[in-house]
This record gives structure tokens, C-alpha cells and sequence, in this order.
């Protein structure tokens, strides 16, 4: 096989600094935000004693789940064996790796005391999902960080495809947890699905390519190196079967639900009667975020246009989290279901849909993450051979 | 010498504090209640603490067990209710079928199996021996998964500043927390003051008790008339029984 050449950026031009600048300028708009919302307390943000978790967990959730599907191109590589994507493992790492730290930002720094870091690492409640997850992520971050180390260092190369193997392994699990955190709520009608792992994983797999492919694009076009057709056609093919897959499992998951009674409330809740929870998941989550990106994948005429992927990837983006708006605001909305054939009433909201305008503080913070995963790439691809200096068509 | 004395000394103040307890507590006999419990002695198993709330003779409106759950805690609102800690409120029930009304008070119900527990990454959410759901203060993040978790919606989060804090109930800005079944009063061989206040109002809506007691009230009662589990097919085996729903 070729031998691929690894470069890194030159990263000197106004324009890189700009964007580091602007990066830089959104995670202090978030660092400001966090302090107001950690000097005052939650009650300035739109989370409630009924929406507990809210745009902070949307954007962490949504950060996460994507950080493990951005892997996927690597194990693509290493794993099932496709060459072709070979140049753009590193890269995979890299952004599973920030994407992931991103999320991670996020959630930490929206606790109530984020400066119990500390005791978060070191007391554990080995039943908790959460504190799993604890493990599941810093276990990550030191595989693929070693899986990244094994593809730079020619002489640990030999060991790549093991550490792939790990880091895929791995990932599956992580996802799994994370859709764990949810489907082992068994209170709550819209969560208590054993199926929400799986169809976690399958949306990290679209969420993390459709970034994964944005990343890319942008990172050969505003460097000036060359990006083959090639490489982008598989992708896009890659991206349909995905947003499909999605599509396929919620389509199962609300089905089931719609044939137990028990669950007829919910499902009544998020698809007709929810109000912007109904609207959030019809036009962003089915519809800009699963049929229109699917309609273009597959549309005649628009196979090579980069403007078209560009905007698929948006959309399913946009779709990722309109989906985590959904489950997880959502899923909380909806009164928990204590006594059944009665209607409740009290002080505390009993028995009535939860109300949820997301505070600007929460957004803010939200976008900090993902400013902090993107700053990570764009540093790092400049200290470090990650990409390919070209990756144009072979001839 | 000091012994025969203090010994009478005991006596007298058991039997004062009993007749006081019955004076001002009547129908909550203080032997149900078990004695104090000494502060070095650790929390057994040996009790259940529990409580049976007769649906039937909880008024509608009333707000006794409320009012009492707030000063026994320094729970003062600041304005905000969807923010504002609640660890007991009355809930309104209305069967859609029939129309019939009625009014009970809700709050942690100390499950023997209780998810906060199970989910708390760090586990300051915990079950002491005797059955009390707790939340240390000192432990936990503000990740509010246990809220998250709870089938009862029975957690707060402290979303502000507290103010107006009571020595035996501390809080925390950025910390979760909810009925404490009035531990510190239980360790002193006291009743929650929900149930004090419920009783001093004369309607003895709640009986609380150890529940592995055979011989207590609040199991003579459930033995004679049953009491159900506000969800009950969680298999959670709730502390806080019901009667009349």
C-alpha cells in the first residue's frame, strides 16, 4: 500500500486565528455563564424542579453520542479492513477524543457542584449507570488516545488494529451506557426502554460521521489541500444507510410504545398533543433531521455537490439534537404517572406538563462544549500530523 | 449509691415524658417509637421506620403537615415555584370515572429498593439500616439524576442561596434534597413532625412506626386494614403506606 503523507497545518494564516479567537470567544461567553449560573444557582436557568435536566444535557448528551461515532471511520479502517478510509483514521481519533471532552465540559460544569470534582472521582456507587459512565469515558479517552499514539509511531504500528479493535469494542459499550442512563429509568413512561441503548449507538454512528464529514470539509478547504470525490461519495453512501437506520429505530420505538396502553399518554404527548415538543420532533428530529438529509443523500443530480453534503451534514445535526430535545426535555415534560384513572393536582406540578424555555445561560454553556471539542481539533491538527496532505482522487 | 439513684432519676423522666407525649401526642404511643437512639450506637436494621396515611381522614385544603415540614426545616419559598424545595405536599386526586375527590400528602417514600440510590454515581443518595432515604450533603454534585430517578418526584434541588437555615436540617446551594423522615427527631425518639402536626390537629391522619414491629400501631393497623404503595408495581417496598386510594 502507499505510503500516506501525514502533515500537519500550517496554521499561521489571520483566518486560523480568527477562528481560534472566535472558539475562544464562545467558551468565555460560557465560562461567564457558568459562574452566574454556580454564583446564583440554577433558578436563572430554565431547569426546574421538573425539567432537572435541560440545554446543557441536550448539547452534552448529543456531544457524547457523536464523540463515539466519530470513531467509526477509524474502526472502518482498522477494523473491517476498508483501506479506503485508512487517511482519515487519525482524524477519527482525534475528534472522538474532542467531541468527547467537549461533552464532558458541559456536564461537569453544569452540576450544582462542579467543584466537587474530586469527590465525583472518588467515591463511587458501583450500582449507578452514571458512575459507569464515569469510568466508560476516562477509559476512552486513554484508548483511542493510545489507538491514535499506535497509528503516529511507526513503531507501534504493528500494534494498530489491536487498539482499534479495543477502541471499537469500547465505544459500543460507552454508548451503550449512555443510553443506559435512560433506559434504566424506570419511573418515567417515555424513558424504561431497553431498546434506547441500541438506538443511542445507532444515532452516534450518524451524528458523529455527519461532523466527522463537516470536520473534514472544512478543515481541506480552508488549508487549501485537496479532497477527492472519492472519499466524500463513500461517506455520503455511509451517511444514508445511517440516517435510515435511525430512522428505523425510532420508528420501533415509538410503535412498540404505541401498542402498550400504559404508554399511549406519552406517546399521545410527543407525537400530537406535546406542543413544541411535538413540533421539535416532527420537523426537527423526522423531518430536517431524517427525510429531508435522506431525500438529498439519494437525490439525482446533487451526488457531487459539497454545498449539498455540507447541508445533509447540518441537518442531521440539527436532527441529533432535536432528538436529545426530545428524549430528554421531553421525556421529563410529561407528569410522571403515579396514579393511574386519577387526576392530579397540587402545589408542585403534579399531573400537568412541565413548561421549559431554555435560559440563554444553558445555550451559552451548550456551545462552549462544542467550541471546547472544536478548538481541541483545530490545535491539535496543527502541532500534530493528523491529516493527509492530500487526499485527492487516485488517478 | 449514684446508681440507685439515677436510676430512679430515669424512671421519673421516662414516665413524665411518656404521660407528656401522650398529653400533647395523642394516639402516638412513645413506645411505638421506640426508644432514643445514642449518638454512638450505629442505625440497625432492627426497625423499619414507616408511615400509614389514612387518605380518608386527610382534609382537603389542609396544610397542617405542610406548614409543620416547612419550619421544622427552614423551607421558606422564595417566590419561585417551579424552583422552590417542597420535601411534603398535598397532592388532589380526582377519578376520572366517578368524580370522587380526594387529598393526600405526598413526600419521599423511604422505598426499601429505592432507585435514587441505585443511580447516585457518587452515592451520597443512601438507605440508612432503619429504612430513611437520605441525601449527604457533603457528597453529592447536583448531577440530579436521582431526581431523574424518583417515580414520586419527592427530590429538590436547591436552585439558590438558603437562608433561614435550622441547625438539625443543613443545606446546600447545588445539592438535592428531600423528606428526611425527620431523622433528627426520630434519633430522639421523636415523631416526624409532619405526623406531630397532622395529630396535634386532631386529625390522626398518620400513624407512624416501625414497621418490623409486629406490635406496633402502624403495623396493627396494616395488619387489620391493609394499606397500599403509591406504585406499587415497582416493587419498591415503600416506607410510606396509604389508605384510602
Amino acid at each position: 500500500m502507499k505510503k500516506i503523507d501525514y502533515k500537519e497545518i500550517e496554521g499561521k494564516s489571520l483566518a486560523y486565528y480568527g477562528l481560534l479567537g472566535g472558539l475562544g470567544l464562545i467558551i468565555l461567553i460560557a465560562l461567564l455563564a457558568v459562574y452566574r449560573m454556580e454564583h446564583e444557582g440554577h433558578y436563572i436557568t430554565g431547569m426546574t424542579n421538573q425539567i432537572v435536566w435541560g440545554m446543557p444535557h441536550v448539547f452534552a448528551v448529543f456531544l457524547i453520542v457523536a464523540a463515539s461515532g466519530a470513531l467509526n471511520v477509524a474502526s472502518i479502517a482498522s477494523v473491517f479492513k476498508k483501506a479506503a478510509y485508512e487517511p482519515l483514521a487519525r482524524l477519527s481519533g482525534l475528534l472522538a477524543i474532542a467531541l468527547l471532552a467537549g461533552g464532558l465540559v458541559i456536564l461537569l460544569l453544569d452540576l450544582g457542584r462542579p467543584d466537587r470534582l474530586i469527590v465525583a472521582m472518588t467515591y463511587y456507587n458501583f450500582k449507578s449507570i452514571f458512575a459507569w459512565n464515569i469510568f466508560l469515558y476516562t477509559g476512552f479517552f486513554a484508548i483511542v488516545g493510545v489507538y491514535v499514539w499506535f497509528m503516529m509511531d511507526h513503531n507501534m504500528y504493528k500494534f494498530k488494529k489491536k487498539a482499534g479493535l479495543a477502541a471499537f469494542i469500547w465505544r459500543l459499550i460507552l454508548t451503550t451506557g449512555t443510553g443506559s442512563i435512560f433506559g434504566f429509568l424506570v419511573a418515567r413512561s417515555a424513558y424504561d426502554a431497553a431498546l434506547m441503548a441500541p438506538m443511542f449507538i445507532i444515532m452516534s454512528f450518524a451524528f458523529g460521521l455527519a461532523i466527522f464529514i463537516l470536520v473534514l470539509m472544512a478543515s481541506y478547504k480552508w488549508t487549501g489541500r485537496e479532497l477527492g470525490d472519492d472519499i466524500l461519495v463513500r461517506l455520503r453512501g455511509l451517511l444514508g444507510v445511517f440516517v435510515a437506520a435511525v430512522l428505523y429505530f425510532v420508528a420501533v420505538y415509538h410503535l412498540t410504545n404505541l401498542y402498550i396502553t400504559e404508554h399511549h399518554g406519552v406517546e399521545k404527548f410527543i407525537l400530537l398533543e406535546g406542543g413544541q415538543f411535538t413540533q421539535v420532533f416532527w420537523i426537527g428530529q423526522i423531518i430536517l433531521g431524517g427525510l429531508l438529509p435522506l431525500a438529498l443523500i439519494y437525490a439525482p443530480g446533487v451526488r457531487d455537490s459539497r454545498q449539498v453534503l455540507g447541508l445533509i451534514c447540518g441537518l442531521i445535526i440539527i436532527g441529533g439534537l432535536s432528538s436529545m430535545y426530545t428524549i430528554i426535555i421531553g421525556g421529563q415534560a410529561y407528569p410522571l404517572v403515579m396514579f393511574p384513572g386519577y387526576e392530579v393536582s397540587s402545589t408542585f406540578f403534579d399531573g400537568v406538563v412541565s413548561n421549559y424555555t431554555p435560559s440563554s445561560y444553558e445555550v451559552a454553556l451548550g456551545l462552549g462544549g462544542v467550541a471546547i471539542a472544536m478548538v481541541i481539533v483545530a490545535f491539535l491538527i496543527k502541532v500534530l500530523p493528523f491529516l493527509p496532505a492530500s487526499l485527492a482522487d487516485k488517478q | 449509691m449514684s446508681d440507685a439513684v439515677n436510676h430512679s432519676r430515669r424512671s421519673f423522666l421516662e414516665k413524665t415524658a411518656a404521660v407528656g407525649a401522650i398529653t400533647i401526642a395523642p394516639g402516638i404511643m412513645l413506645h411505638q417509637v421506640a426508644s432514643a437512639k445514642p449518638d454512638d450506637q450505629p442505625v440497625t436494621d432492627a426497625v423499619r421506620w414507616g408511615m400509614l396515611i389514612n387518605t380518608n381522614k386527610c382534609e382537603d385544603g389542609c396544610t397542617d403537615c405542610v406548614d409543620a415540614c416547612n419550619a421544622e426545616h427552614g423551607l421558606v419559598g422564595n417566590n419561585r415555584p417551579e424552583t422552590d424545595t417542597q420535601y411534603i405536599r398535598k397532592v388532589t386526586l380526582r377519578e376520572k370515572q366517578t368524580g370522587h375527590e380526594l387529598s393526600l400528602p405526598l413526600m419521599c417514600q423511604h422505598c426499601e429498593t429505592a432507585p435514587c440510590v441505585d443511580v447516585c454515581p457518587t452515592g451520597a443518595s443512601f438507605k440508612r439500616k432503619d429504612g430513611i432515604a437520605l441525601v449527604d450533603k457533603h457528597i453529592c454534585i447536583g448531577c440530579r439524576y436521582c431526581m431523574m430517578a424518583c417515580p414520586f418526584k419527592a427530590r429538590s434541588f436547591v436552585h439558590e442561596q438558603v437562608r433561614n437555615q435550622t441547625l438539625s436540617a443543613p443545606r446546600g446551594k447545588g445539592t438535592v434534597e428531600s423528606c428526611t423522615m425527620c431523622v433528627h427527631r426520630v434519633d430522639k425518639a421523636q415523631v416526624p413532625a409532619c405526623v406531630e402536626a397532622c395529630t396535634q390537629g386532631e386529625h390522626h391522619a398518620f400513624i407512624f412506626g416501625d414497621l418490623n414491629d409486629p406490635n406496633s400501631e402502624i403495623s396493627q393497623e396494616l395488619a387489620k386494614h391493609g394499606g397500599k404503595q403509591i406504585r406499587a408495581d415497582l416493587k419498591l417496598n415503600t416506607g410510606v403506606r396509604y389508605q384510602g386510594i
